[in-house]
């Protein structure tokens, strides 16, 4: 008997010592003081330029807004995954509904790491997995650059998920996987330096890969497979291979991809269309020199077939 | 009796030849719009120089393409089957849709009364028209690969 008390005791205790390591390894974990500290000033001339890279309006306007309205960060879009529905939030300058209230440190801790300033875990449908390999700086710039937009009342609709996506704490150990500020490409010595600025552009702020790379069951992006297209994790159809293999844009020179992001016209005239046409008017904010970066980089990566299946064949008619 | 019948499949040929495919024949529709404003880039680019007559020429291809998009008649209900990157949302929201090919015949149509007199201009029109095609396309249209 007695040992049979010593066995339960010691499983007792065993999954006490489990629960209090899950819950240290599921804590959320904030920036340090060196990135902190790197964040700067913060202009906001510099950093309208990080708000176009990073695409911040295309989920965060009101759904179909156009022209000035697409400055005012009201929310409401719903992203429908398989994860369940996710509603972007107000991130408007707003106090008490947006973000106004926050410091350059908060929205570095929110970017960066997915962290609120409560101290909770963000999904990550907000891209943090990318932007958690921007310069501190450029955050502390785009943070200055928020600050500059209207301020609209009113919070979005809370997100819809099932469980057990709708447990945030879960997320520390997804991200324990998945967040990592490293780059996703080792590009060989002497790559240049233009190839250099358009990496950190879409595998940073511009998050590029969050839609073009195929995702395993988790979530987690398949980064052997990184920009090779992928079934649409939201919405319908496919994303395009935009490496150099099969199926993907070989073709394209990276004057052809350059001259796509500005004015949305492929080499064969086709026009831009899906989520990418919010991304592409994005993109024709930037300076010139930040498309031809994207260009040359597109041009440097590894080629991959496609990341989705084929089509399926038509049914016979009739 | 045999006249007639021949008259009539006769006619039921002809009907089938104007609308058996609305697929292809709103392909081929964008194709020539693409051409057109393919065209009209080259000479932004600054890879073609500017040619008023040829500018007039291709607006006149976009405008008249885009009265010639009867839904009604290019986008029967059902025609979202097929090889086709049509979505459903056409049929579910027709107004919208409608609105946006309106739009198209609009602005189309006032490039064409207005042509644009040299490369900067012709840029801002190719925008403004270019614009029709992604707004169209953003929603309307599911990428399939």
């Amino acid at each position: 008997m007695a040992s049979i008390g010593k066995l339960a005791g010691a499983v007792v205790a065993l999954a006490g010592v489990g629960a209090v390591a899950a819950w240290f390894l599921s804590a959320p974990v904030r920036l340090d003081a060196g990135a902190v500290a790197a964040l700067g000033t913060g202009d906001a001339k510099r950093g309208e330029r990080i708000f176009w890279a990073g695409g911040c309006t295309s989920c965060h306007a009101r759904p179909k807004s156009e022209g000035p309205a697409r400055l005012e960060l009201a929310g409401g879009l719903e992203l429908k995954t398989p994860f369940g529905i996710f509603v972007a939030p107000n991130i408007s300058s707003d106090p008490q509904d947006g973000i106004g209230s926050w410091s350059a440190e908060d929205l570095a801790n929110a970017m960066m790491r997915g962290v609120s300033p409560r101290g909770s875990h963000y999904y990550p449908a907000f891209p943090y997995t990318s932007y958690a390999r921007m310069k501190p700086a450029d955050i502390g710039d785009l943070h200055a650059f928020m600050k500059t937009l209207p301020a609209v009342e009113g919070k979005a609709a809370g997100h819809r998920l099932g469980f057990p996506f709708n447990i945030r704490r879960g997320l520390g150990f997804w991200k324990r996987l998945y967040l990592t500020a490293e780059p996703v490409l080792a590009l060989p010595e002497g790559t240049p330096e233009e190839a250099l600025a358009g990496q950190y552009l879409v595998e940073g702020p511009g998050h590029c890969g969050e839609c073009h790379t195929p995702r395993q069951f988790t979530g987690g992006l398949k980064k052997d497979q990184w920009l090779a297209g992928a079934v649409a994790a939201e919405g319908d159809g496919i994303v395009p291979n935009i490496t150099g293999g099969e199926g993907g844009i070989d073709t394209w020179s990276a004057g052809d991809i350059a001259s796509f992001l500005e004015t949305g016209f492929t080499p064969d005239f086709d026009s831009v269309g899906g989520a990418m046409v919010a991304v592409q008017r994005n993109m024709a904010q930037l300076p010139a020199a930040d498309r031809e970066a994207i260009a040359a980089y597109l041009k440097a990566i590894p080629p991959h077939p496609n990341g989705y299946p084929p089509p399926k064949p038509e049914e016979p008619k009739g | 009796m045999r006249k007639l019948i021949l008259a009539i499949s006769a006619l039921a040929l002809a009907g089938t030849a104007a609308f058996a495919d609305p697929i292809a024949d709103r392909k081929a529709l964008m194709k020539a719009n693409g051409k057109a404003a393919g065209a009209l880039s080259a000479i932004v680019k600054g890879e073609q120089p500017f040619d008023a007559a040829a500018v007039l020429a291709a607006l006149t291809t976009l405008s008249e393409n885009a009265s010639k998009i009867d839904v009604a008649a290019l986008f029967p209900a059902g025609s979202d089957k097929g090889d086709t990157t049509a979505s459903p949302k056409i049929w579910e929201n027709t107004a919208d849709f409608q609105a946006r090919v309106d739009k198209l015949k609009t602005d189309t149509a006032a490039a064409v009364a207005a042509p644009p007199a040299d490369v900067d201009s012709l840029k801002a029109t190719l925008g403004t028209i270019g614009n029709n095609c992604g707004g169209c396309h953003e929603n309307f249209r599911i990428k399939k690969g």
